[in-house]
């Protein structure tokens, strides 16, 4: 057996060593990012899910501020910690818009009584229609718009008290 | 004080490896005989290190909260055989048995092996201590399973509810019995490569450990994949994802280490190459292990990352791999090889199944560590799937198939006999196969359309090394063999049966509604909530019938609450001839349920076959271990002389 041949083992296991010491010292990016950023809001124009209260429409995003438009729903358990996250949000002068997926306007009605309202409008997807045009896959979610109706970030699951600063730079870079 | 005791034993054992390390060092340069001793030594470790895993198996059974272990995998309220999964169910734990498993080995090695050259052995069990030690050494200093936690919490974090399932609570022990017995592979070949001593001798003392390895590996694997047929409810059986790929490689280069050892034990041949494949396995044991608990590869088993634990295992892999590999460098030119061997014989069959087997085990690691060389050299990201694994490895497979039908029958150094005149039935069975296959399913795809014949060709060729003599008169062994080779030809039927034939149907039904699925009409009868220990779900009742009586099957939905999930609990009815598949899914505003149906002909013959080719290292194991009971061990004997 010639030389080579023996310490051929040698350096292929030095490369898979060099790699493996490259990725942990940089950890992989996990996070996906978002195709829809970027990308304008497709149209719509939802029917008010709880009625006094305003509904919403693509057009009412064209404020010249940036905006997050939460998916939720009623009976969505992990919403009901994400509401107080977002009435913080709200107090800091933060627009927040509602689409409740799959909802009835009493249940929504109720749950808005219980666990606080932060949603200036509130627009209902009874289908999931709007959901699946916006590339949602569950609730809740989160998406921050800009004053021109422009995607500028998705955040998947709900907005937990340790996210907020992101959020609130997002916020900032989308204005 | 069980934890502390745990810990103690640890510390203890951690000392006595040392110990050992040092007393084959010693034995290496003198020429002191330590044998006895270094055996005791072996075996206390053990036992101290069996001791520690009890005490973590009690404190799981006591539900003990005050251990922080305890307290993030357990919970009160679960099963008492999940609580008691629970102990290895997680990083530290699972270590814990790993290194329990690895001390185990070395002791029986000790005490069991008699075949061996003593100073052989000794410089095995030194290595064996030298492993022991680095994993003892990452649980003391970086993944302690004792830990308190103080004040004990009133309750604990729970278990993942997917591994809440008896399939996955023995799946992994199976494995890591596998994965880790081949350490003594490892060991012994690192022995004889210190001693020169690399001989027949040397490969029918590694044979039944491999052979033992190999066995509960392929258990394992066959578990697995069975436990994400059913329990993630996809319908799948194997999906190329990196930790599956990390059982996967051990196991094929246990697989030609196998077929190598038996050219070593009959030849004298492939010295330098069979040393280098037990190196090879127990280091992709390791890899395997380094993969899954380090968490730097993307995967359905989502296990935590942690650079510190990740980069102290990758110490002791490069350490241990690389000592051996420089090892074989620098010793691996003395060899002699044996006995030289004609083109049609037997060695150059099994040489051509080791070339094969590499291969694949190159394919199969390419594949799964590509994606990490392609971002580190230009930071692209990309994924590698199955249709590149199947695509590669899936034909040379299917010649690898071909293969072992014939190679058995060759006889050692020179055939002179005409053997392939034998295989004129089998491949007769193959050619009509693969006509009729044309006439039932011309649109079959082209891997089951080559892969169906060549099961039927290997399922008839398998068989033939009994036919011609009276079967209960040949070797164990080669009924050993026999087995397995007809398990791989059982498992490749089912493999290109589901692959051909499965029917699928997705739809959106209401109760009282009824969906087609190949020859089934399956009847949603009603959906009902229900409750179990620990979750609440939505049962559907099915009623599914193509004719012949009413079969009713319960998929569910279940919602744990601790930690809050969601899991779907296919429900699964085997007939004689296929599955038929059932999982519910989400409500539609409609008043219907999304309905997921598969029939799957056949399929069960792919874990039967699995099961098969187990069943078949455990026969040949019992022969050797036979055999070599009648011969007195070595080291007794000088005790009497």
């Amino acid at each position: 057996m010639s030389r080579a041949i023996r310490f051929a083992p040698l350096a292929l296991l030095l490369i898979v060593i060099l790699a493996l010491v490259w990725r942990l010292a940089t950890p992989a990016d996990t996070t996906v990012s978002s195709k829809l950023e970027g990308q304008p809001l497709p149209v719509f124009q939802l029917a008010a899910a709880v009625p006094p209260k305003a509904a919403l429409e693509t057009a009412d995003f064209a404020t010249g501020q940036p905006r997050i438009l939460n998916i939720f729903a009623s009976w969505c358990v992990p919403c009901i910690s994400e509401v107080k996250v977002l009435q913080g949000l709200k107090r800091r002068g933060v627009h927040i818009d509602g689409i409740a997926i799959r909802d009835r306007p009493q249940d929504v009605a109720a749950f808005l009584d219980r666990n606080g309202d932060p949603y200036e409008r509130i627009g209902a997807d009874p289908q999931s229609a709007l959901q699946i045009a916006l590339g949602s896959s569950g609730v809740p979610e989160s998406f921050i718009v800009d004053g021109e109706g422009i995607i500028r970030y998705q955040h998947i699951g709900p907005i937990e008290a340790s996210d907020v600063p992101k959020i609130l730079k997002k916020l900032e870079e989308a204005r | 004080m069980i934890a502390e005791t745990g810990l103690a034993a640890l510390w203890l054992a951690a000392g006595l490896a040392a110990l050992q390390f040092l007393l084959m060092v010693i034995a290496l340069r003198t020429t002191l005989d330590v044998g006895r001793t270094i055996r005791a030594v072996a075996a206390v470790q053990g036992a101290l290190a069996l001791t520690a895993f009890v005490m973590l198996l009690l404190v799981f059974a006591r539900s003990d909260m005050s251990v922080a272990l305890v307290f993030e995998n357990s919970h009160t309220a679960k099963p008492f055989i999940y609580k008691i999964a629970g102990a290895w169910g997680n990083h530290e734990g699972s270590m814990l048995l790993w290194v329990t498993v690895l001390s185990g080995a070395g002791a029986c090695l000790g005490l069991l092996s008699r075949q061996t050259h003593e100073r052989t052995l000794v410089a095995a069990l030194g290595a064996q201590a030298a492993l022991a030690l680095g994993f003892y050494a990452f649980l003391l200093i970086a993944s302690n399973p004792f830990a308190r936690l103080l004040p004990a919490p009133p309750n604990g974090k729970g278990l993942n509810p997917l591994l809440q399932d008896p399939g996955l609570a023995f799946h992994p022990p199976t494995l890591y019995f596998g994965y880790v017995g081949l350490s003594v592979a490892f060991s012994l070949a690192v022995g004889a490569l210190l001693t020169g001593e690399v001989d027949a001798k040397l490969a029918r003392a590694m044979r039944p450990w491999v052979l033992g390895a190999w066995t509960l590996l392929t258990l394992g694997i066959t578990a697995g994949s069975y436990w994400a047929y059913y329990e993630l409810g996809w319908g799948g059986y194997w999906f190329w994802d990196p930790v599956e790929n990390a059982s996967l490689m051990p196991w094929l280069a246990a697989t030609a280490l196998l077929h190598s050892i038996n050219v070593l034990a009959a030849r004298g041949a492939l010295k330098a190459w069979t040393m280098m494949l037990a190196v090879v396995a127990f280091s992709m044991s390791m890899v395997g292990t380094f993969l899954v608990r380090s968490g730097i590869l993307t995967s359905v088993h989502a296990f935590a990352i942690d650079p510190q634990r990740g980069t102290f295992l990758l110490a002791l892999l490069a350490i241990y791999v690389g000592a051996a590999f420089i090892l074989f460098a620098v010793r691996g030119a003395t060899l002699k090889e044996g006995a030289p061997f004609e083109l049609v014989s037997r060695e150059t069959g099994l040489v051509v199944n080791n070339l094969l087997l590499s291969v694949i085990l190159g394919i199969v690691f390419l594949g799964t560590l590509y994606p990490l060389f392609v971002e580190a050299v230009s930071g692209e990201k990309l994924s590698v799937g199955a249709p590149y694994f199947n695509a590669v490895a899936g034909p040379l497979a299917l010649v690898l198939a071909i293969l072992v039908g014939i190679g058995p029958l060759l006889s050692w150094r020179r055939e002179r006999r005409p053997v392939f005149k034998q295989l004129t039935v089998p491949a007769l069975l193959g050619v009509t196969v693969f006509v009729i296959s044309f006439i039932v399913a011309p649109a079959m795809g082209v891997l089951p359309r080559v892969g169906l014949p060549v099961a039927m060709f290997l399922a008839g060729a398998s068989i033939l090394p009994l036919v011609g003599r009276n079967p209960l008169r040949a070797p164990i062994a080669t009924w050993g063999m026999v087995v397995a080779h007809l398990g791989i030809a059982v498992s490749l039927v089912g493999m290109a049966m589901n692959a051909a034939f499965t029917s699928e149907r997705l739809a959106v039904v209401r109760p009282n509604e009824t969906l087609t699925v190949g020859p089934w009409t399956v009847l949603l009868k009603e959906v009902t909530p229900t409750a179990g220990q620990n979750f609440t779900a939505i049962e559907a009742e099915l009623r599914a019938t193509r004719g012949d009586g009413i079969k009713v099957l319960k998929p569910q939905t279940r919602y744990f609450t601790d930690p809050p999930m969601e899991t779907n609990e296919a429900a699964i009815d085997t007939f004689w001839n296929g599955q038929l598949y059932t999982v519910i899914g989400k409500p539609d505003p409609s008043g219907g349920w999304q309905l997921r149906l598969w029939w799957k002909p056949f399929v069960t013959l792919i874990w039967a076959g699995g099961v098969l080719i187990a069943l078949g290292g455990a026969i040949a194991m019992t022969g050797r271990v036979r055999r070599q009971r009648r011969r007195k061990p070595e080291w007794r004997k000088e005790r009497y002389a």
